[in-house]
């Protein structure tokens, strides 16, 4: 019986054992010395696991009488987390080891969060919910305050302490009401009460304080404003981790709660779901128009883009799902391409990020602005690029699921978020002759910011599978 | 539902008592209180000697990290002590969670140690 629990969480277990030996060899031997050794054997594992989670035997198993749920919905959503968490580490290897920032902690507490997160996307009860959300929480807190002789740095790490403290305090509160209510952590027995007769009163409210608990998580409106100095304080790799990873294994265990534990009163929580989503859309619209950083820029890029993710999930079917993994996936992409070019961003070594200092960028590196230029499209949701069907996945889910109100204001609040992304084109095409930034060309960013570039061009004829991949994924989480 | 809240109900009296006893004892205090205050009275008091400083002073940041390795230590203590009551009724898997669980804080406390967490200079 434990053996075979302990042979669906093996991937877990893996990266858990691998990340506290190579705490203890690497703190006995030669510390931080060995970070970079470290960033590129903790990448490496995470893609052999994501390719072993991807070439699993498929089907349902379930381990620890419920608590843990391995179907193709947590393998979809643990192969993007893997992927897009060893991608941000290997970028990062160089920018931090210039500024002395690579501690040989930094690797680890990034495969720690990452067990955290696959842990999440395979809760099947709200325990097991709170423990995968807090082991990746505490091991982000630490990242975001790497940097701890720079105050916004941990100014950025107290901030989400607090922020993500408070959160986790809502959504236990929730997770209590709902146990109060429902007599049962499992997801598999919460979604038995609901089924017979209404959600009771007490339940809704538990469900209602889980959903703010995970708002804050996936930074959604009004639970967004972490986010911003989050982004701006941490050190850039650090901020491109958050805007990847994590948000995949938050709304990956938004939906599984959701679904799972609450499928049969899709009513209650779809209603609140799409004011969030709405909500989320025009707040990253508007508020990232007066941003001249852009790391904040891309917060509230983020928080926009989780509208339109939580706009699939609000749909409550099986398409909508689809839609979300596919959006999630999309999203991920985008923001790993540019996020490399944002670590590019340099003046005389040091990092840069105020958005006019890209002026006249296309006639010195037409290459990278190029590259640029079609991941912001993409991010923008213009027609050609990738971005673009990623959106119309989800407004196609909304306006099936009859929330055609919601697919409208989508349409709308990208319209008004285009302007952001197109003036940094401005300025990279036609900006006037300024200051120019160091022509950096390491090879690690450059290839993935043309990968990136590339993937949001050529995905457009089959999407490599991952539209099948995500159909299948949902069909798994709801039936 | 309405069986079940009715169960709750002497936390609701429980909750209005503390509330209201909490407020009246305040209240009374700024209602009948005799105040007369003069410089000694409400500068800060120190036994046998004038205070030397402010109340307000920095203290070390060593002393937050002494507490946190506490902490962890009393949880574990939390953990094993209804593991060790319960001991002949747990199964093979019982106690090997908490050998897993013991060889986990372990290895945190090795890297503390080695780190010079618990050295103080």
């Amino acid at each position: 019986m434990i053996q075979a629990d302990l042979s669906i969480i093996l991937p877990e277990i893996v990266l858990a054992v691998y990340a506290m030996l190579a705490l203890l060899a690497a703190v006995y031997t030669s510390k931080d010395k060995l970070g970079p050794l470290l960033v590129w054997s903790t990448g490496g594992l995470m893609v052999v696991l994501a390719a072993w989670i991807a070439t699993k035997a498929s089907g349902t198993h379930v381990a620890f009488g419920g608590m843990f749920v391995d179907d193709g919905f947590a393998r979809f959503a643990k192969v993007a987390i893997l992927l897009s968490a060893a991608a941000v580490l290997v970028m990062s290897q160089d920018y931090m080891s210039r500024r002395g920032l690579l501690r040989f902690e930094y690797p680890l507490l990034v495969a720690l969060a990452a067990v955290g997160m696959m842990m999440m996307v395979s809760a099947g009860d709200l325990m097991a919910l709170y423990m995968g959300l807090e082991l990746q929480s505490l091991a982000l807190y630490v990242v975001a305050a790497l940097r701890r002789d720079s105050v916004k740095s941990t100014e950025a790490g107290l901030k989400y302490f607090v922020l993500g403290a408070l959160s986790s305090g809502l959504l236990l509160y929730g997770a209590s009401l709902v146990y109060g209510f429902s007599g049962t952590t499992l997801f598999s027995g919460i979604i038995e009460t609901a089924k017979h007769g209404e959600v009771t009163i007490g339940l809704l409210f538990g469900l209602i304080f889980l959903i703010s608990g995970l708002a804050f998580k996936v930074s959604a409106v009004p639970f967004h404003m972490w986010t911003p100095d989050v982004y701006e304080g941490s050190p850039t790799p650090v901020t491109a981790f958050f805007a990847t990873a994590p948000k995949m294994a938050a709304m990956g265990l938004f939906a599984r709660v959701m679904h799972d534990a609450f499928g049969l009163a899709v009513q209650d929580w779809s209603q609140v779901i799409a004011l969030l989503a709405l909500l989320s859309m025009f707040l990253g619209a508007v508020a990232a128009i007066g941003q001249r950083d852009i790391k904040r820029l891309m917060a509230f890029s983020s928080i926009a883009h989780m509208g339109y993710a939580m706009m699939g999930l609000a749909a409550g079917t099986q398409f909508g799902v689809q839609a979300l993994l596919v959006y999630m996936a999309i999203y991920v992409t985008m923001n790993v391409g540019t996020f490399a070019f944002i670590l590019m961003m340099e003046k005389d070594g040091k990092p840069v990020t105020d958005i006019t200092m890209l002026n006249g960028y296309a006639r010195r590196e037409p290459a990278k602005a190029l590259a640029m230029l079609v991941l912001l499209f993409s991010l923008a949701g213009v027609p050609p690029m990738l971005g673009f069907f990623g959106k119309l996945y989800v407004l196609r889910a909304a306006y099936d699921a009859g929330l055609a109100w919601l697919a409208i204001a989508g349409v709308i609040a990208s319209v008004i978020g285009a302007f952001y992304y197109l003036r940094i084109v401005y300025y990279m095409y036609f900006g006037d002759e300024g200051e120019e930034l160091d022509s950096n060309n390491q090879p690690i960013l450059w290839g993935f910011l043309m990968a990136s570039a590339a993937v949001m061009l050529l995905g457009i004829i089959n999407m490599f599978g991952v539209e099948g991949a995500a159909a299948a994924a949902a069909a798994t989480l709801v039936n | 539902m309405e069986d079940m809240l009715r169960e709750y109900l002497p936390i609701l009296v429980f909750l209005a008592v503390a509330v209201g006893l909490g407020l009246v004892l305040i209240l009374a205090a700024v209602v009948l209180a005799v105040r007369n205050p003069d410089p000694e009275k409400v500068s800060a008091y120190e036994c046998g000697f004038n205070a030397f400083d402010d109340a307000r002073m920095k203290f070390d940041v060593r002393f937050y990290l002494v507490s946190i390795l506490f902490i962890i230590f009393d949880l574990e203590i939390a953990f094993l002590f209804p593991w060790a009551v319960g001991f002949k009724d747990i199964s093979d898997v019982g106690f090997w969670s908490m050998m897993v669980f013991l060889a986990v804080l372990t290895i945190g406390f090795a890297y503390e140690w080695k780190k010079g967490a618990l050295e103080w200079e």
